[in-house]
């Protein structure tokens, strides 16, 4: 029930944003996020955009894991006991 | 940048399960509040890659769960007084209520119409200004905004046939709820993302504050989910007193959330009593249209009068224990036997993201 989807506002139109759904155009509303621009990704909830998703933020958290990714390499490759076919393991 | 498919990659996801393990000082449990964080552990087998340090509990966040047979009954004698038609989002229509649902309903004549968003409502209404239209608030803070807007859209427009019978539900009530009866231990609480993407992250300051619990705000892919409960299990190792929420889910989540739905929500609805499937009346945890917007409140304008209306479940049915995280669903004797999503027995079979419908469609390895 609570599903919301992230979409990118392909155009803004007043409080109607249009984006795009699996290649089909779907007009949105964004009176609960009237800060959203074209270029801008959305989560979408009924037809209503909930949040206007920050870029910034997404990025660190991908850095964290990218982060955490060599953290782990590192200890495995200081670790006699791992080998290739570990590592692939997990 | 797609905000999906980049938390998904496996290789991130074995070094978070690996960190969780490293960090879990002894077996920890974590209720997920959300049903779409349900689906989201069931469907990426993240219960089974965590099964030997965690125990992750389901939680009564599916609305259409939770929704007292009272309120479906009420929506029926609706849909069935002549000039009226019910609005509903889809997963609502299959749900039970004391005798029928309101698709048995709409197969004996009663008009109930299946909408994607409430302004679907608001168009139809204006469409069809001999008829009354009836759109079922169901949701939690995720949907009440939303619903909120519809009400504020038909007053633009100027509309006196559109109207909302409101059932709408907070979530920290209902969490509170559950720590309070003590039936279970939780350790920590996974915080559902959409809804906390309107309350902010500060609407769960109370988990650690009064509970000494940790709570982490999480996504739904399952790097997002994976890192929340390394947060949640970093935290359980500090003292209580320094526990405090995690937004792991900082690209769609703030401290103070979404401030224009918060105040649309606050200008239309009023807090009230609300009945839970499973948890019974609790004060302060629903929303009821204020006496502002009185002509758009259903329940004011058509008096429902009393019906008879029962809160028991289904014979045999153990959805309210399975809403307050008492039982995992195998653990009803209907589970297979008898309810299954092609002919479900309980609101959390009916409902695409109850516990009993993840279990059941990503489960079988664990039964």
């Amino acid at each position: 029930m609570c599903l919301a989807v992230p979409l990118r506002v392909e155009s803004v139109d007043g409080a109607v944003g249009r984006v795009s759904l699996g290649g089909v155009l779907r007009d949105i509303s964004l009176v609960l996020t009237p800060e959203a621009q074209t270029g801008d990704y959305v989560l979408v909830h009924t037809g209503f955009a909930i949040s206007v998703l920050d870029e910034k933020e997404a990025q660190e958290t991908l850095a964290l894991f990218a982060e955490l990714e060599e953290a782990s390499r590192a200890v495995e490759a200081a670790d006699p006991r791992t080998t290739e076919g570990a590592t692939a393991q997990g | 940048m797609k905000y999906s498919d980049e938390y998904r990659d496996p290789g991130v996801a074995r070094r978070l399960v690996d960190a969780i393990t490293q960090a879990a000082k002894k077996r920890f449990s974590v209720m997920e509040f959300c049903g779409g964080h349900t689906h989201a552990i069931m469907r990426f087998g993240i219960r089974q890659a965590l099964s030997s340090h965690v125990d992750l509990l389901s939680g009564p966040g599916c609305p259409v769960c939770v929704t007292a047979n009272a309120d479906i009954d009420a929506a029926i004698a609706l849909a069935e007084r002549p000039g009226i038609t019910v609005a509903t989002f889809g997963d609502m229509v299959r749900v039970p209520g004391s005798r029928s649902s309101l698709q048995e309903a709409r197969s004996r004549g009663a008009d109930v119409q299946v909408v994607y968003s409430a302004l679907d409502a608001v168009n139809m209404a204006a469409a069809d200004g001999d008829r009354s239209m009836v759109m079922l608030g169901i949701g939690f803070e995720t949907t009440a905004p939303t619903i909120a807007a519809s009400v504020k859209q038909a007053q633009a427009m100027g509309l006196c046939n559109y109207y909302v019978y409101s059932m709408h539900k907070l979530t920290p009530p209902a969490m509170k709820a559950i720590l309070g009866a003590g039936e279970i231990k939780v350790d920590a609480v996974l915080g559902p993302g959409h809804v906390t993407s309107i309350t902010g992250w500060k609407a769960w300051d109370f988990l650690p504050r009064a509970h000494g619990i940790p709570c982490a705000v999480s996504g739904f892919e399952p790097t997002d989910i994976l890192s929340a409960i390394l947060a949640i299990a970093e935290s359980l190792n500090e003292p209580a007193a320094q526990r405090r929420v995690s937004n792991t889910y900082a690209r769609g989540v703030t401290a103070e959330g979404n401030s224009v739905a918060k105040r649309l929500m606050a200008d239309v609805f009023e807090m009230a009593p609300a009945l839970w499937r499973g948890l019974g009346e609790l004060p302060g945890s629903g929303l009821d249209l204020g006496p502002e917007y009185a002509a758009y409140d259903a329940k004011r304008v058509f008096e429902i009068g009393d019906l008879e209306t029962t809160t028991a479940d289904a014979r045999g049915c153990r959805c309210s224990q399975v809403l307050r995280g008492l039982i995992a669903p195998p653990e009803c004797p209907l589970f297979r036997h008898g309810c299954n999503p092609a002919h479900p027995i309980g609101p959390c079979m009916v409902s695409g993201e109850g516990a009993c419908s993840a279990y059941y469609r990503y489960g079988g390895a664990l039964d």
